[in-house]
């Protein structure tokens, strides 16, 4: 049960997108749309969740002054596995997120829990980290593309209720950066955290 | 005449930051300063390519004869971290006055998603430059590595002027720091959309 608060922190106290502000660019670049946005976060969870496990249990193992390259060549080969995986199983998906699945070795988010968090807790706790980072992250995401989805094409989750064109500039990379700003206001507002 | 569609392609149309998404978290990171800003532009622009040199070298000449390209991944971001690595060490060397400029961005580059993202889009994708859609060869690659870089430098150092003025303004508090910088960076993308018909 103790370890649930690490999950719980990951989304609310610890939230990567709207409190750390980590991880901007796959937030900005991939939410064009709620189910994108969605993607990209889970992929990053499975990425992290993994990273985290594998981190944690070699952690004792890795001198201090290798550690940085040492978990960033353990994060590629977990990024590998999944361009693996997705081009399988989920190759639309893949195309559309394109550059951004390579890029989740250079995410901060992922780097940052392995230096912050797994190297200094038990696997357990790490996986916990992991799964409760990643979840803030992907709700952050799915938020941000639901909005950005509504305003600009008048849909939800792909689904189109109405007929007609939303302000087509939502979709376009000015609207991720106005839509970001505006809901990290808000999430503070929200949340109370000033 | 293809080279300077290549350039003013990267730097103006499909501006690394403003309409690509590369490179975020520097780009808010240090662009509280002018002077900071310039020389973070300074260094990205040295490593994105110098890594794209040798990573398009490793692709074409390690990778892609050997059939192993699914290592790009991790073989490239390794190079990256001993490039710069090594940019370091020479530089200390060599030219102490540019090391201690570039100072503390060094180090920060190798996690700069703009310079994977660079040597990435060189060897995948494939460009039309006014003409057949064909995979960039090393020059083409070099030129398109420089400009991208040059408009990487030119978005960070026009925020970094607005956000000192920005700084100078009563801005409400919730938006203040973070919010109000993603604000003015979407509306300086939105301007920098008005180049989109160039090219």
């Amino acid at each position: 049960m103790s370890k649930l608060k690490y999950t719980v922190n990951g989304i609310l106290k610890d939230n990567p997108t709207f409190v750390l502000l980590l991880g901007m660019c796959p937030t900005l670049a991939t939410t064009s749309s709620a189910i994108n946005g969605m993607s990209m976060g889970l992929a990053t969870l499975f990425v992290l969740v993994l990273s985290n496990i594998a981190i944690s249990a070699v952690a004792k193992f890795i001198p201090d002054k290798v550690r940085i390259p040492s978990y960033i060549v353990i994060i590629a080969t977990f990024v590998t596995l999944l361009q693996f995986l997705m081009q399988a199983f989920l190759p639309s998906i893949y195309e559309t997120l394109g550059l951004f699945i390579p890029l989740i070795v250079v995410n901060c988010i992922v780097l940052g829990r392995a230096e912050a968090f797994a190297n200094k807790h038990t696997v357990l706790e790490s996986a916990c980290d992991g799964i409760g980072i990643g979840l803030g992250f992907t709700i952050a995401l799915t938020v941000l593309g639901l909005v950005r989805e509504l305003l600009g094409n008048l849909s939800a989750f792909g689904w189109k209720p109405v007929e007609g064109d939303g302000i087509l500039v939502f979709i376009l990379a000015p609207g991720a950066f106005l839509v970001l700003g505006y809901l990290i206001v808000l999430f503070k507002k929200l949340t109370g955290n000033n | 005449m293809e080279y300077l569609i290549i350039i003013i392609s990267a730097i103006f149309v499909n501006n690394i930051v403003l309409s690509q998404f590369l490179g975020i978290c520097p780009f808010l990171g240090v662009s509280n300063k002018l002077s900071t800003a310039v020389g973070m532009s300074g260094a990205v622009c040295f490593v994105i390519t110098l890594a794209t040199l040798v990573t398009y070298l490793l692709q074409v000449y390690v990778l892609a004869p050997l059939n192993i390209e699914f290592l790009q991944t991790i073989a490239f971001i390794l190079v990256i971290a001993a490039l710069v690595q090594m940019v370091e060490i020479v530089l200390k060397k060599v030219s102490p006055s540019l090391y201690s400029a570039l100072g503390i961005f060094l180090p920060l580059i190798t996690t700069n998603c703009a310079v994977l993202g660079v040597a990435l889009i060189v060897v995948t994708k494939e460009f039309s430059f006014g003409g057949e859609p064909h995979m960039l060869n090393l020059v083409e690659s070099l030129v398109y590595a420089l400009s991208t870089a040059v408009g990487y430098g030119l978005a960070m150092v026009l925020f970094a002027g607005i956000r000192e003025t920005l700084a100078l303004n009563s801005v409400p508090k919730s938006f203040k720091g973070v919010p109000i910088a993603l604000i003015s960076a979407g509306i300086m993308a939105m301007a920098f959309m008005g180049f989109s018909g160039l090219v």
